[in-house]
């Protein structure tokens, strides 16, 4: 540091004046590196964003081979009411045939550690940018595997939301929810 | 550099040089706007840097006044553009403006950045100018992309939704970036709350930016047509009145052109799906967005890996930043180089042929199609130009401007 005021040859041990000058430098990059930390974390979602993070649904009404849209944390989440053959199917595949290998079970479980195989429930966001993929309703196409279609950019989803085809990375994400009841789930 | 930058100006006006005493503003505009040696001999691609700046201030002039009748919140953004366009005196004029301004802004941009392009004028001294103009064009795109989403409609939150989860590709942390992008766990009001205050922040960044890009400009001058330094008096002529005419003329065409589409078309570069309300349930089935995006989405669709085509997207700006070391050519401007002119023609063609890619859903030939052109995009930049500059034989460069242009008047 402060070699430049020290005569050629001389050899240059930090002085009582070198260790000062880090030592006030360091602390002055702590206190803006603090002060910014407020001005950052300003941004991240707040409470009450924060309080929206559960939503209850009675799943009474939907019938077998039915699928309804909720919304949770501004997101739609998919609840499909499979039907045996949707269920085979999705408890058929290969593991090596998916991109992002997880078991049919794995998503059919609640947090209490419950297996439904008939309550499928995923947010409805492609994994891929975020568009919402259509098979929900009736008359929508379900892709090539049966599950959901992505518009946007053409990834294909299984009985199980699993990604089978397309650019989209993951499987359709499954949120953490619990049935408090038989016909009673909670979201988040 | 040349010899009118010598006596200071003395101005008869009592009170002009009383503050010109105190504060030399009035030396100042003399000095760079009035006798500052300009080369002789510009063409009209050297207008656009005049006409991109008037395109700046007429954004902020009808920015502000939109922001005086626009609500961001979720449930009035749509209603509050719709009444601007409907019940606001002259809102519609105004909106109009803006709208398309945006359109004629990256126009003049993109014309002004061809023209550094083909007459080198990112060569040194000026890579400290071009890397600021690339800041400028960053700049311009975020401000550009916030704006699109403010009037809510359903091109707004998709574009909006997709844009952002751009940052989603990015390894560990990606997810936790694009929360904080949102201030939620989708894009929602936070969202567009923090948008309109960033859109009404960026341009005045901008203006601070162009004025260190005039600054810089200012040091060794405007590049010329033939890429070569003035080497005197008889080369350059004052910027006023030569090039305040100049400039005022081309700014003229332009916004007659300009006019046409606010008062004629004025949504004929928009998407009609944003006049359809946000719906956060329903994506449209093809989200695409604005025109002077699309080369750069196109980048981002052609490569089939989420991480990779958002990366290629960066990286097509990323280039423009590297481009003064990039190009090993020592000669500035095309006209003296035979093989470079043409490739700087394939690649415009590239560029617009990626424009059509983005446009168009990213399926049959449009694929490779776009991965070709994304290939070549990448090939020009990183291959070709280093390269080329190596092997090219320029012609032989003139004397001076002067010679130049005498030369050319004589034939």
């Amino acid at each position: 540091m402060a070699s430049s005021s020290i005569p050629a040859g001389g050899h240059s041990d930090p002085t009582r004046r070198d260790f000062l000058m880090v030592a006030t430098g360091a602390l002055a990059g702590v206190g803006a590196a603090a002060t910014a930390w407020p001005f950052i974390n300003n941004l991240n979602p707040a409470a009450d964003t924060l309080a929206l993070s559960t939503v209850e649904v009675n799943v009474t009404p939907i019938q077998v081979g039915q699928a309804v849209t909720v919304k949770w944390r501004g997101k739609p989440v998919f609840i499909r009411h499979r039907t045996p053959e949707e269920i085979k199917e999705a408890e058929a595949v290969p593991m090596s045939a998916l991109p992002d290998p997880q078991t049919d079970n794995s998503r059919v479980t609640d947090t209490a550690k419950k297996v439904r195989p008939e309550w499928l429930i995923m947010i409805g966001v492609c994994t891929h940018l975020g568009c919402v993929p259509l098979g929900n309703k009736p008359g929508d196409p379900k892709g090539e595997y049966g599950g959901w279609f992505c518009p946007c950019h053409g990834s294909s989803y299984d009985t199980s939301g699993r990604i089978r085809k397309g650019p989209a990375p993951k499987n359709l994400v499954v949120p953490e929810y619990l049935f408090s009841t038989d016909s009673l789930v909670r979201i988040g | 550099m040349a010899s009118s930058h010598g006596t200071p100006p003395v101005f008869n006006n009592k009170v002009v040089a009383w503050i010109d005493h105190r504060l030399p503003i009035f030396s100042y505009i003399e000095k760079e706007y009035h006798t500052f040696p300009t080369p002789r001999n510009f063409n009209y691609f050297w207008n656009f840097g005049a006409i991109a700046t008037v395109m700046l201030v007429l954004m902020i002039a009808t920015g502000i006044v939109l922001a005086t009748n626009y609500t961001p919140h979720v449930l009035m953004a749509f209603d509050s553009v719709e009444r601007i366009d409907r019940d606001v005196p002259q809102g519609w004029l105004i909106r109009d403006l803006h709208m398309n301004g945006a359109s004629f802004f990256f126009i003049a941009v993109y014309i002004h950045i061809f023209r550094g392009m083909y007459y080198g004028s990112y060569k040194a001294p000026r890579e400290l100018l071009w890397i600021l103009g690339v800041v400028i064009f960053l700049l311009m795109m975020a401000t550009a992309f916030m704006g699109y989403v403010l009037p809510w409609g359903q091109m707004s939150f998709w574009g909006a939704t997709v844009i952002t989860n751009l940052f989603s590709a990015i390894p560990v942390v990606g997810e936790s970036i694009v929360t904080w992008l949102w201030g939620g766990f989708a894009v929602d009001n936070p969202t567009l709350n923090r948008f309109f205050a960033l859109h009404y922040l960026l341009p005045f960044v901008i203006v601070a930016v162009v004025a260190l890009h005039v600054v810089a400009l200012h040091i060794h001058g405007s590049n010329n047509p033939t890429g070569i330094d003035p080497k005197g008096p008889q080369d350059t002529v004052p910027f006023h009145p030569y090039y305040t005419m100049k400039d005022g003329f081309g700014v003229v065409v332009f916004l007659l052109v300009y006019a046409g589409f606010v008062f004629f078309a004025p949504d004929y570069m928009g998407h009609p799906d944003n006049y359809i309300p946000a719906d956060p349930l329903v994506t449209p089935a093809h989200i695409v967005p604005e025109w002077y995006f699309l080369p750069f989405y196109a980048i981002l669709r052609a490569i089939p890996d989420k991480l990779g085509g958002v990366l290629a997207m960066f990286g097509a700006i990323a280039v423009l930043f590297i481009l003064p070391w990039l190009d090993t050519s020592r000669v500035r401007s095309a006209t003296f180089r035979p093989i470079y002119k043409w490739f700087m023609m394939v690649l415009v063609v590239d560029v617009i042929v990626l424009g059509f890619c983005g446009a168009n859903p990213p399926e049959g030939f449009w694929v490779p199609l776009s991965q070709l052109a994304t290939l070549y995009y990448f090939f020009h930049f990183l291959i070709l130009l280093p390269v080329l500059g190596k092997i090219e034989r320029p012609l032989p460069l003139p004397p001076s401007i002067a010679d130049a242009v005498l030369k050319k008047k004589a034939v």
